[in-house]
């Protein structure tokens, strides 16, 4: 058995070079997923590493309960986070991992689907999948295991928006008043997880819950693959035990040591300041200080870069990527980019933006029928916060001095509205 | 029927991606509906007695006469009187 304290867990390999099924097979022993599967989740802890971090033994427990005589599961290896590709490098490196803990979770909720969907942009990744399935059709008898290939949009991999693509080839989030409400594919119950999560299932299936719980914290078992971008020599994804100090994190990336602030846990995430460094990465810990882990992402800003300027940029592309079906969200996020970009230009109507900011971000919250635009409000809210001295200089009408710098976080480019596809 | 408790209350609901922003039900029920700059429906969260007859009646015309349906009214059971007082939507 592995040694339960080594790391890494996942990303045994090489990325880059995806293990076939008889490497895999070497390198992790055959799978074995007997009977309790559900209870040894439970028992280890595990929560969803999409974003949510939601039990995965209890969201399973809820499809598995669904009457029905077939059920789904599906795979999400979306990753619409730009700052994130932890997904990606995971199925990079041992594609059929993710495979084994998608096919015992099938199994273990009687599911006969199991549908992959990786955005169609991710073309190596979209390679690396079809293959290990092809390699995989005497593994899974009873199973059938699908490759989909969804449009990359930051809100198709919303779980109600994938499983309305699988349903209808329309990437758009769903209404759903009720939760937990029952997502059905084909008319059939389905289970969503995200794609670290299924790899995750594959140990726990193969170790159990107290190897899974030798790592991380009593709140927060395991190890989570974190992607770290922004001010680091080339963006990385390492994977670490939960309750990791951030700066530890930081460390094992290569980045930047003494930064301004980092964002955490996504473009819908939040800016905490360099002085909580000493944080763990744990949401028991981060919660208290409206952070969270949230899909692994941590974006390091330097010393001598605006944060207001940077929340602008994404705030300007979240604001595009809005599926445009709700009012409050198709609205309201180009007006707090407006807003930002007052402030950042730091003109006679600064003052004014930044107070109608506050105020919008209030009205916007929690009226989309995703959590789209709630992602966006909490990154601006955190962003006020914590660059409160650039704020301040520039409501005084004093611009950035980082103007000239190079933008730090990697905002994709913006297509021209009618290039969006979610079809 | 059930016997209906007089400490139930009800929430006004909006299907935000339904909603096109038409505003009538802002006008039909003033109590429990504001518009934001965008003309979009802002709806109080606080839940109302049903006994608040005036203001259910409101609700129920916004209901009623929301172009896009996109309005549902949601009851919650108050403090029980009834061993039949369940969780019911309309």
């Amino acid at each position: 058995m592995a040694d339960a304290r080594s790391l890494p867990r996942l990303l045994t390999g090489v990325p880059g070079h995806p293990a076939s099924l008889v490497e895999h097979r070497a390198r992790y022993g055959a799978a074995s997923p007997g009977p309790g599967l559900l209870d040894q989740l439970e028992a280890a802890g595990l929560t969803g590493r999409g974003g949510a971090a939601f039990p995965t033994a209890r969201k399973a427990a809820v499809v598995r309960a669904q009457r029905g005589h077939t059920k789904v599961l599906v795979v999400n290896a979306m990753e619409g986070e730009p700052a994130a590709h932890k997904d990606r490098t995971l199925l990079a490196t041992n594609p059929h991992l993710v495979l084994d803990g998608a096919t015992a979770l099938a199994r273990a909720i009687g599911a006969t689907r199991v549908a992959v969907a990786v955005a169609r942009d991710e073309q190596a990744t979209v390679r690396t999948v079809r293959h290990a399935l092809s390699e995989r059709d005497r593994e899974d008898r009873g199973l059938a295991l699908e490759l989909h290939t969804p449009p990359w949009r930051y809100v198709a991999g919303e779980e109600s928006a994938l499983v309305h693509w699988l349903n209808d080839h329309q990437a758009l989030p769903q209404y759903r008043p009720s939760r937990p409400s029952i997502l059905r594919v084909a008319g059939a119950p389905a289970l969503v997880d995200n794609a670290e999560t299924c790899a995750h299932v594959a140990l726990i299936a193969r170790h159990g819950a107290a190897w899974f719980r030798a790592l991380g914290t009593e709140a927060s078992p395991g190890t989570t693959l974190v992607s770290v971008t922004g001010a680091v020599a080339r963006p990385t994804v390492v994977e670490l035990a939960l309750g990791t100090p951030l700066r530890a994190a930081l460390r094992a990336a290569g980045a930047d040591l003494a930064p301004q602030a980092v964002l955490l846990g996504g473009y819908g995430g939040t800016w905490l300041a360099a002085s909580h460094l000493d944080a763990p990465l744990a949401n028991e810990a981060l919660h208290p200080l409206g952070a969270s882990v949230g899909a692994g992402v941590i974006v390091v800003l330097p010393a001598d870069a605006c944060g207001l300027r940077e929340t602008l940029r994404i705030t300007r592309w979240m604001a595009h990527e809005s599926a445009r079906q709700c009012g409050p969200c198709a609205f309201g996020l180009p007006a707090l980019a407006l807003d930002l970009q007052a402030i950042v230009a730091a003109g006679p109507d600064a003052p004014v933006a930044a107070q109608r900011l506050a105020q919008r971000a209030d009205v916007i919250a929690g009226r989309g029928a995703c959590r789209h635009p709630d992602g966006v409000v909490r990154l601006v809210r955190s962003a006020l916060d914590v660059f409160a001295a650039h704020l301040d200089a520039h409501r005084r009408g004093r611009p950035c001095a980082a103007r000239a710098r190079r933008p730090v976080v990697a905002v994709p480019e913006l297509e021209p509205e009618e290039d969006l596809v979610w079809q | 029927m059930a016997v209906r408790s007089r400490t139930d209350t009800f929430v006004l609901l909006v299907d935000p991606i339904q909603c096109d922003g038409y505003g009538h039900c802002a006008e039909l029920a003033p109590e429990l509906v504001h518009l934001d700059e965008w003309g979009y429906p802002i709806l109080a969260t606080t839940p109302t007695p049903l006994a608040a007859r005036a203001v259910r009646e409101s609700a129920r015309l916004a209901v009623r006469d929301c172009p896009r349906r996109a309005l549902r009214v949601e009851r919650h059971p108050g403090a029980p009187v009834s061993s039949r007082s369940g969780r019911r939507s309309e």
